[in-house]
């Protein structure tokens, strides 16, 4: 990366050496995010995408300064439109959170306010960052509402999260997220709480209004099939470490990473002969081999040799792609072949 | 709404009926027979008879119960051994000074819980939280009448701060019009006289009030600190609101529904603990009453008195039940 | 396709099919007698408790004489209880007997009325629980109505008027504010079978037609019965405080020579500015007892809570 090109290409959101450590009384601490560097320019679709513990919510909870601040250490830097947002105080976040990042969380259900009025819930962001009355808010909640699909808005307004289904509950969040048209959304698993059938829907919707306010998305999931219809590029995590970083296409065309290998392996395939087994990874998340001492996957991995549990690899860019792996599977294959 | 109430009433009824059956069968459980036990082992032949032939002990069980509850629903609860006078008038005329009493406590425990609960929650693990939790727990297990004892002999014989007794200096002379003299000296402007009747409750107040004061600090406390973990309070987070906001409309909110439920409960708690805080203070409520039936084994007074609590009691419920309504509308729906 | 489930016992660590009772090694108990140890609440209560039964077993021992003696009532006067002097560690009661020797007496009846008390209340009310929770139908029905109208009156007015027919005398007492206890402890363990019941690893026990019985008594209730025992400290609290206040009341027993904390802070009333000690001291047994017995009860929920299992 030259210089001369910085300026008129700085990214949006720099994530660099993001680490996250939890460390409660009289317990060992715990690195849940270790290491992770990642970046989204304006108006970009990035991935983000592992299994459940990988660090994923951690990474999107430290960028929205939402971590609890007692027994949790963040570490690094996370540059949002050349600030660094780790540095700012607690009533600077509270500022620009909501206004120019916000976050769509991954359960419905849980994410509403029981008791309040949807209505008030969505008003209330435009009240704050856009000093407007209640009933211009309202006004526009009104509007919101109807453009992330929920029919009879203005009866909507009234009503309680309890009234409504998981679909629309989430689209309130959805509505809410982008009231006040931030530049950057992070949305955190937004479907994976829904039926099957609501998830497209959601979705749609959100691509929708994630287009029609030029935010920056950085889509969290475990899900490959979602990253494949809405992502430019995708980091895969892994144990608190992106594994690998690359381009929608180069990532789904030539996985490097065993770990991205194996993701792409265990979705099932419409075109695979009937009968086919599904290749699920090995093992479980659980069982990891810390970063201090080799590489976090090597436990499960079928290209393991004793370098990996011998030393640590970097994420080292390989190509047009970041990639934290001793054997990856180009290399193999290649072997294979000869 | 009015659905609600209805079916809420309709639910106590057969609880209160089963109530009845069971006071009935105590008097009659009384050791000998029933009338001798009422009247105790003095009583002379003439106001035996006269007895027995009231409560109609000499006929069948199941017709004595039937006059028995059919004098309940008139709201004749009997009448007392020793002063002959009807237990309900008795009732109706120191009732006032125990809701008084009770509502005094009431509002220092909700006062002081509630704010100190919270404070507490947010300090989790923190010296404040430490404190206010072993201070509640002190305050649960002091009983009541030892407090009562302890704030009488401080405050009121040593110090001379506060009254050591009754619920208004004799030498005001004070219109009554309610009975809730506290009221009273408000409706009639007379300042002194209400003035008078606060400080006397003061000192009862505390000590009764103590108990519910430390049980509600918990629950505030362990609601808050299990709303701040809620997924709503993170979004509400998320918006970018100001912490002011958070507190009062998405935490406070959430967290005061357990709260409200306790406060229902403690009602029997504050009717039981004024009996005994009444006892003290001479403070000429329901509790000094019922001291003294006990003191003299009135069991027609009793036996009311008990019916007469239970009625009350399954009334705060139903109110705590339509605020909990109020506050959630979860429950409005269904 | 079939589909082979794992022996109940060896069901993985998926969060669901848990079963608190019998993880490996008994972890339920294990992990919360760490947690006790290592929490200073805890240990305090546990310290007030073993002093109090330590004093309680051994007042005949401790004590310089015979309790409700009344021995030197004729240096009581109507205005003046001699303090404290080299006979006397705390001085006369107001009757004339020994203060010290009464309130290590006063012990022992605390002791023996709250637990006998409380195991009235426990034994009663948890076989009921058990029965209406584990069998239902109209055995809970009638157990539930049954608790709904104990449960109208405040308890210590409930035990007032059953000790008000027993009479007067120690068993009275004890029945009396067990008795009060019973809808307490019924209906918590009811609750808690109900709840155990909606398990998922109760219904897969059900699924995989283990039988009811072994069911309620091997999976349910050692379940519940942990809330149960918290409830039951905290119950050794409160019938400590209740008996002091039935006798507050006048329901105790009707013997002088009995020395009862809460019969001694009613005969103090009445000396208050002579000798407040007189009502300071029972008073403060009676707290710091109860306080004893409530430190440990949350100290043990909080221990047994799964939300702090680590």
């Amino acid at each position: 990366m030259n210089a001369g090109r910085r300026d008129n290409d700085q990214p949006l959101l720099s994530v660099r050496n993001l680490a996250v450590t939890f460390q409660l009384r009289g317990q060992h601490a715990a690195k849940a995010v270790d290491d992770v560097s990642f970046d989204i320019r304006a108006g970009q679709h990035v991935g983000l995408v592992g299994e459940s513990g990988s660090g994923k919510s951690v990474t999107s909870l430290a960028i929205m300064g939402l971590l609890p601040r007692r027994g949790v250490r963040v570490s690094g830097e996370v540059m949002f439109d050349g600030t660094n947002l780790l540095s700012k105080s607690r009533g600077e976040m509270s500022a620009l959170r909501g206004r120019d990042i916000s976050m769509v969380f991954q359960d419905p259900m849980t994410s509403l306010n029981p008791v309040i009025p949807i209505g008030i819930q969505v008003a209330e962001i435009i009240q704050r960052h856009f000093n407007a009355s209640k009933s211009a808010a309202l006004e526009r909640t009104e509007e919101l509402l109807a453009r992330v699909g929920i029919p009879d808005p203005r009866r909507r307004l009234g009503e309680y999260p309890h009234q409504l289904s998981g679909g629309m509950r989430q689209r309130v969040l959805i509505a809410m997220a982008l009231a006040c048209e931030p530049r950057l959304l992070i949305a955190d698993e937004p479907t994976t709480a829904l039926d099957v059938t609501i998830q497209a829907q959601v979705l749609e919707v959100l691509k929708k209004l994630v287009a029609d306010t030029d935010a920056a998305l950085l889509m969290i999931t475990h899900d490959l099939g979602i990253v494949a219809g809405l992502c430019d590029t995708v980091n895969v995590m892994y144990a608190g470490r992106v594994v690998e970083s690359a381009t929608r296409e180069r990532l789904f065309a030539q996985p490097q990473h065993p770990y991205t290998g194996g993701l792409l392996e265990s979705i099932p395939k419409l075109d695979s002969p009937r009968g086919a087994p599904l290749r699920p990874i090995p093992g479980s998340p659980t069982q990891v081999l810390p970063w201090s001492e080799g590489c976090a996957f090597a436990p499960r991995c079928g290209n393991r040799t004793e370098e990996c549990t011998a030393r640590t690899p970097d994420l080292d860019p390989a190509g047009d792609r970041h990639l934290r792996c001793f054997n990856p599977l180009s290399r193999t294959a290649a072997e294979a072949r000869r | 709404m009015l659905r609600f109430v209805l079916k809420r009433i309709a639910l106590m009824v057969p609880v209160l009926l089963g109530l009845s059956v069971l006071l009935f069968a105590w008097v009659r459980a009384l050791p000998g027979d029933p009338a001798r036990a009422l009247l105790g082992e003095r009583a002379n032949p003439e106001s035996i008879a006269r007895v027995t032939e009231r409560y109609g002990f000499d006929e069948p069980l199941l017709e004595q119960y039937l006059r028995y509850l059919g004098a309940l629903v008139t709201g004749d609860f009997g009448s007392s051994i020793r002063t002959g006078q009807s237990v309900t008038e008795s009732f109706l005329e120191r009732f006032p000074a125990t809701v008084e009493l009770a509502l005094a406590a009431l509002l220092f425990a909700v006062l002081v819980g509630i704010p100190v609960g919270y404070l507490a929650a947010r300090h989790q693990g923190r010296p404040l939280d430490t404190i206010v939790m072993s201070g509640s727990l002190l305050g649960v297990a002091t009983p009541v009448f030892f407090l009562a004892i302890l704030l009488k002999l401080v405050f009121a014989d040593w110090l001379h701060w506060l009254p050591t007794s009754l619920r208004q200096d004799a030498r005001i002379d004070a219109t009554h019009l309610t009975n809730f003299y506290v009221l009273d000296g408000l409706l009639t402007r007379e300042w002194d006289a209400a003035w008078d009747a606060m400080v006397h409750l003061v000192l009862p107040g505390l000590a009764l009030g103590t108990i519910p004061l430390a049980i509600i600090a918990r629950i505030t406390r362990a609601s808050v600190a299990e709303v701040l973990n809620e997924d709503y309070v993170r979004t509400a987070e998320s918006k970018g609101l100001t912490r002011r906001l958070i507190s009062r409309r998405h935490v406070l909110r959430n967290a005061l529904l357990p709260v409200v439920t306790t406060i229902g409960l403690q009602a029997g708690l504050l009717l039981s603990g004024a009996v005994l805080t009444e006892t003290v203070f001479a403070f000429n409520g329901m509790g000094e009453y019922l001291f003294d039936a006990i003191g003299q084994r009135d069991y027609p007074v009793l036996q009311g008195f008990i019916l007469f609590i239970a009625l009350i009691y399954a009334l705060i419920n139903l109110l705590v039940d339509l605020a909990y309504g109020l506050i959630d509308p979860r429950v409005r729906v269904s | 396709m079939s589909i082979n489930l794992p022996p109940i016992s060896d069901v993985p660590a998926a969060e669901t099919a848990v079963m608190p009772g019998e993880g490996p090694g008994g972890g339920l108990w294990r992990g919360a007698w760490r947690r006790l140890r290592r929490n200073p609440t805890a240990i305090m209560g546990a310290a007030i408790i073993a002093f109090f039964v330590l004093v309680a077993v051994f007042a005949p021992l401790l004590a310089p004489y015979e309790p409700g003696s009344a021995q030197w009532s004729g240096d009581v006067t109507p205005t003046t209880v001699p303090g404290p002097d080299d006979d006397h560690l705390l001085g006369l009661d107001r009757f004339g007997s020994d203060l010290y020797t009464q309130l290590l007496f006063g012990a022992r009846q605390s002791l023996v009325y709250g637990v006998v008390s409380t195991a009235i209340g426990l034994s009663v009310g948890a076989l009921l629980g058990v029965l209406a929770g584990g069998l239902g139908g109209w055995v809970d029905t009638a157990v539930m109505r049954a608790v709904d109208i104990m449960l109208s009156v405040p308890s210590l007015l409930l035990a007032v008027s059953i000790a008000a027919v027993l009479g007067q005398n120690a068993y009275s007492i004890m029945i009396a504010i067990g008795a009060a206890q019973v809808p307490i402890f019924a209906r918590l363990l009811r609750g808690s079978m109900l709840a155990q019941g909606r398990t998922d690893y109760v219904l897969a026990a059900n699924a995989l037609g283990i039988r009811r019985r072994r069911i309620v008594m091997g999976h349910m209730l050692p379940n519940a019965i942990g809330p149960t025992i918290v409830q039951a400290t905290l119950n050794l609290a409160t019938a400590i405080i209740e008996v002091a206040a039935l006798s507050f009341l006048g329901l105790g027993s009707s013997d002088p020579a009995v020395a009862e904390w809460g019969r001694m802070l009613v005969a103090a009333q009445d000396r208050f500015e002579a000798a407040p000690r007189l009502a300071l001291l029972p008073g403060t047994a009676i707290a710091v007892t109860a306080l004893g017995f409530t430190l440990f009860g949350e100290a043990l929920r909080e221990a047994l809570d799964p939300r702090n299992r680590r």
